[in-house]
């Protein structure tokens, strides 16, 4: 049954010697590329390319900065910011013949209101913007070109200055909402201050 | 006429440039991947159509719906030296070993006293902990020192840097490294919050801030 094989018994004739087997110099990477490419798909998927984006904010400085707002006050509108998503808006200093009217955070509510107040410097933007595309400056080059450009005209006298409100029930997504419609309609001269007690009483009687 | 003969291949192809490239690629998605360690809070930003990003250099404090607040500063060095500030001011001594865990967390939310514990934590416990939040009511004030003492030992840091590279003879570019402050706030937090913040910012003589936002499109009619 069990057969041990003793070996040399009989003789092979001559070809004796051993003889090591002669092995592929090829080895099969099919594992190893396997790896390599589970490894690859998880960096991939699994790397953030985007970094967080930062919207730029300012915000006056106490006691310095109001007389200098309360004297834009005149040339600008005021955006009442309050709960349930509503804004309101009004003209000019609040007298109490002012109308305080009801806006809404849609193209057709803030955006006009804004585009209407600042299309002067928004046509300048667009005509600057146009400039900027037949530029052939590097990138960087360009941007840091159109900023310094962009300045003096969102600085511009006829620019729309406006206040943003916000009261206690307001959440912070409304005010960046805001912000990024001042962003959108090219508004570079805006404050974001504290309601007055007479703005909260109006806003009351609105309500 | 004679018969074409089709050059006879064998089936198997030569794998080698494939995976030198799939190696060089994992290498070099290995060596750039910085993984994000876990942040306590849970914060989901607004929109808006900034196309910024965000500064390498930031002290960043968060606030979540509840409207707790988290404070973060980048730079290892800056945190040691700015938690061997808090701890000196609050009494509360550190040990190396705390300093050095300190320097590679993220961004904390709890009291100056629970810190310690905090920092001993493993980092599955930290993630599980409930935080409250730091203190920034005005008669306990923690976020006003967290932020004054962050951005005192961050230009201290910045000038050792500065004369470093000056005695290198090397360029310094201090714009670039400037300590910008972010804010990280949820869409759905209390504008009350986040001015309760940006008062401790402001008297504190700061008047210049990131939002940190997610981008949306610009729209293109107007």
């Amino acid at each position: 049954m069990a057969d041990v094989n003793t070996g040399g018994g009989g003789g092979h004739g001559k070809h004796d010697k051993k003889r090591a087997k002669k092995m592929s110099t090829k080895i099969d990477m099919t594992p190893m590329v396997d790896l390599a490419f589970l490894l690859l798909t998880f960096f991939i998927l699994t790397s953030t390319f985007s970094k967080p984006k930062a919207l730029d904010l300012a915000f006056p400085a106490k006691p310095k900065d109001t007389d200098k707002i309360n004297k834009e006050k005149a040339n600008g509108i005021s955006i009442l910011i309050t709960g349930d998503d509503k804004v309101y808006w009004y003209p000019g200093q609040l007298k109490p013949e002012s109308e305080v009217q009801l806006t809404n955070y849609s193209p057709k509510g803030l955006r006009m209101i804004f585009t209407n107040g600042n299309s002067k410097i928004i046509a300048k933007m667009n005509a600057l913007r146009k400039e900027a595309q037949k530029w052939d400056y590097p990138m960087a080059v360009a941007d840091s070109i159109f900023n310094a450009k962009s300045k003096p005209i969102k600085g511009d006298q006829d620019a729309l200055v406006v206040l943003i409100k916000a009261d206690e029930n307001a959440t912070y997504k409304n005010v960046i909402d805001v912000v990024d419609e001042l962003n959108i309609t090219d508004i570079g001269k805006f404050a974001i201050v504290d309601m007055s007690p007479e703005e909260k009483a109006r806003l009351l009687t609105l309500k | 006429m004679p018969k074409v003969k089709m050059p006879r291949n064998s089936p198997s192809l030569d794998m080698t440039p494939m995976v030198d490239l799939a190696f060089l690629l994992v290498t070099f998605f290995m060596l750039t991947a910085s993984f994000r360690a876990a942040e306590p809070v849970m914060v989901d930003t607004p929109s808006s159509i900034s196309e910024k990003l965000l500064p390498d250099n930031y002290l960043l404090v968060n606030i979540n719906k509840e409207g707790e607040v988290f404070y973060n500063i980048t730079n290892k060095d800056v945190r040691i030296e700015t938690l061997k500030e808090m701890g000196q001011r609050y009494n509360i001594t550190f040990t190396d070993q705390q300093l050095k865990r300190f320097s590679v967390m993220t961004s904390f939310g709890v009291p100056i006293n629970q810190l310690p514990g905090y920092i001993d934590m493993n980092e599955a416990n930290r993630i599980k902990y409930k935080s409250t939040g730091i203190p920034s009511d005005s008669t306990d004030n923690q976020l006003s020192a967290w932020v004054l003492s962050g951005y005192k030992q961050y230009q201290i840091n910045l000038a050792k840097k500065k004369s470093d590279a000056q005695a290198k003879n090397e360029a310094f570019d201090q714009k670039k490294l400037k300590l910008k402050f972010a804010i990280k706030a949820d869409a759905k937090a209390s504008y009350k919050d986040v001015k309760k913040v940006i008062d401790i910012f402001t008297e504190n003589e700061i008047y210049q801030f990131n939002m940190i936002t997610t981008m949306e499109e610009k729209p293109t009619a107007n």
